[in-house]
């Protein structure tokens, strides 16, 4: 359908541009004008309404000295860290005992990736009630006759993220099973008997074999929970509250609270912006990679 | 697999009736998997478990046990005070309004995002026009964008448009941001479609319209369902969107239920609190095992790149 030059070609695709018109208007206004725009702002000395005289860097300055951001930054990339390094595992490993023919395994799976329907409010609720320190797991533990163990990562500022961490690990690592045992299904059946018939053991087949051959898959999957995690916002909220203190906050919920309820739009905008930029960082390359790629495939 | 259960029931399975079970269960090797396959499968179950129970149980029961016991008395006051009486600020009606605020933004942003991005999907597939391309990558990497930079010049088009704070500005929130993945969704699909059939329909005389409803619409109904499911956990769950472009008496469910649970003032009942959670979670939980492999594939295609 590439070639033009027929009278009627241009009046068929009437139509299809008619019809593509939400699609531009999404992409230039919102996800082009509104971007360049919130950028754009950051430099400005905007405050409760957004202004257009330019400070410079001013904004970013503030933002980087202020204590809560820097608390904000530090949560995200122990969050971030963490979540990505275990889903990973966990994901991996849940879709490789599930690939081993076992029967129930719908049952299994099923029973794996039910949380990721749920709602970050819903997920950070719940495991904000399991792990209340007068009823939950201390409370249990204590029951069992350990009087002074000691569990309330919601209320102790130096693992509240850790706390997070557990809610948000049960509620995604679902998927990430998912993408990967779409990825090991993927891989040609006749590699695992050639492997058998060399007599290579089990795990060695997945470490130096099927692992490496999932590249891709684990490269689209590390893209995926990145900027997922840049976004997480309702599950702390939900969960902590940013608290105790300032202890749990994180980037976009700075954002949040600077844009909507401090009156303060600079701050917001400079700290979304560095949201951002932090996202570039990691889907630029992938996508250099993946376009790449694609080019050398065909 | 290199042990010998395998080798025999690989064996076994040739001469004996077709499929790929396991023959032995009992070995050490099966133990282990299905032993640890349980034990997670129990710790994704609790918190589900720990919400029900919880809402069964009444306040004197809740604050003598802990979080896993089981009920004595079984009580559904929670259930009914939850739905019906819990408090956000000056309301006292119960989850039940947000409940009903869900419904009338789910609907009409599910139906209206859908139809966009399919005809979107299907104008990139079969009727490409110059440019096209430009926008639809555009419109994939604006899917990484983290939301927090786009809200706040929405609110400022949302103001302008006289929307801001009513349903209908949600409404065209979900369809914008819900279009980057449901026209990926469409347009792959779309492209799966035999091209034949598109020109016999145009050696026919069929137009833009005509082809979209008596061929493609009928042939994908399938990946319609998986939209539906895609965008009505999506939306359901949504919680910043809510709370950025609705006033309080327009909260969604989830916004509503942050308020109920989290809220400072009055005695903690949380009892009321977990029957509101797992009532907000129940729409999505209900789509999610009726669903079944559907929603996988939803996911899937949500995840991944087509």
């Amino acid at each position: 359908m590439a070639q033009t030059g027929r009278p009627t070609q241009l009046f068929r695709n009437k139509s299809a541009k008619i019809a593509a018109i939400p699609m531009v208007l999404t992409a230039l206004v919102v996800f082009v004008g509104a971007t360049l725009w919130t950028v754009f702002h950051s430099f400005t000395k905007s405050k409760l309404l957004p202004s257009t005289k330019f400070v410079g860097l001013d904004q970013y300055e503030r933002l980087w000295s202020q204590n809560r951001w820097l608390i904000s930054i530090e949560n995200l990339a122990i969050y971030g860290i963490c979540s990505m390094i275990f889903s990973l595992i966990i994901g991996f490993l849940l879709a490789a005992m599930l690939d081993q023919k076992i029967r129930f395994e719908n049952t299994f799976r099923s029973i794996f990736l039910y949380p990721f329907a749920l709602s970050f409010i819903v997920t950070g609720l719940v495991w904000q009630w399991i792990l209340n320190p007068e009823f939950g797991i201390q409370k249990i533990v204590r029951n069992l006759g350990f009087e002074n163990f000691v569990f309330d990562p919601l209320y102790n500022p130096d693992i509240v993220i850790y706390g997070i961490l557990i809610a948000g690990l049960w509620q995604g690592t679902g998927l990430i099973m998912c993408l990967m045992l779409a990825g090991l299904r993927g891989i040609d059946e006749d590699i695992w008997k050639a492997a058998r018939v060399d007599g290579i053991p089990m795990w060695k087949t997945y470490i130096f074999i099927v692992i490496p051959m999932m590249r891709a898959v684990f490269i689209t999957t590390l893209v995926i929970i990145a900027s997922g995690i840049v976004k997480v916002y309702d599950l702390v909220v939900a969960q902590t509250s940013g608290g105790p203190g300032i202890a749990s906050e994180v980037p976009a919920k700075y954002v949040y609270d600077y844009m909507f309820k401090n009156q303060n739009l600079g701050q917001g905008f400079a700290a979304s912006t560095m949201m951002l930029l932090s996202v570039l960082v990691i889907v630029v390359p992938w996508a250099y990679l993946e376009f790449k790629g694609e080019r050398s495939r065909g | 697999m290199a042990d010998a259960s395998a080798t025999n029931s690989d064996v076994t399975t040739m001469s004996g009736p077709r499929g790929r079970k396991p023959t032995r269960m009992l070995t050490p090797r099966n133990i282990m998997l299905y032993g640890t396959l349980f034990v997670i499968a129990v710790y994704y179950l609790l918190p589900l478990y720990v919400m029900v129970v919880t809402s069964l149980k009444g306040m004197p029961e809740i604050r003598l046990g802990n979080v896993f016991s089981p009920p004595v008395e079984i009580t559904f006051e929670p259930w009914v005070k939850a739905w019906s009486e819990a408090c956000t600020g000056l309301n006292c009606d119960g989850l039940s309004r947000g409940f009903w605020n869900s419904v009338r933004i789910m609907v009409p942003s599910v139906a209206i995002s859908i139809l966009i991005a399919s005809v979107n999907g299907y104008a990139l597939a079969n009727w490409r026009f110059k440019g096209a391309n430009i926008f639809f990558t555009i419109l994939i990497f604006g899917a990484f964008i983290p939301y927090q930079v786009m809200i706040y010049p929405i609110v400022i088009i949302l103001r302008e448009m006289g929307l801001y704070t009513k349903l209908s500005g949600l409404v065209i929130v979900h369809t914008v941001f819900g279009m980057p993945i449901l026209t990926l969704l469409f347009r792959n699909y779309f492209s799966s479609i035999p091209e034949e059939l598109f020109k016999a329909a145009r050696v026919d005389g069929a137009g833009f319209w005509g082809i979209y409803f008596q061929i493609m619409l009928p042939m994908s109904l399938p990946i319609f369902v998986v939209a539906i499911i895609l965008q009505v956990t999506g939306i359901w769950n949504d919680f910043l969107f809510g709370v950025i472009y609705t006033k309080p008496e327009n909260y969604p469910m989830t916004v509503q239920l942050n308020n109920i649970v989290n809220s400072v003032q009055g005695v903690k009942e949380y009892n009321v609190n977990m029957a509101a959670t797992l009532l907000t979670g129940l729409v999505p939980l209900i789509v999610y095992f009726v669903s079944g492999k559907l929603f996988v594939r939803g996911i899937a295609a949500g995840a991944v790149k087509g």
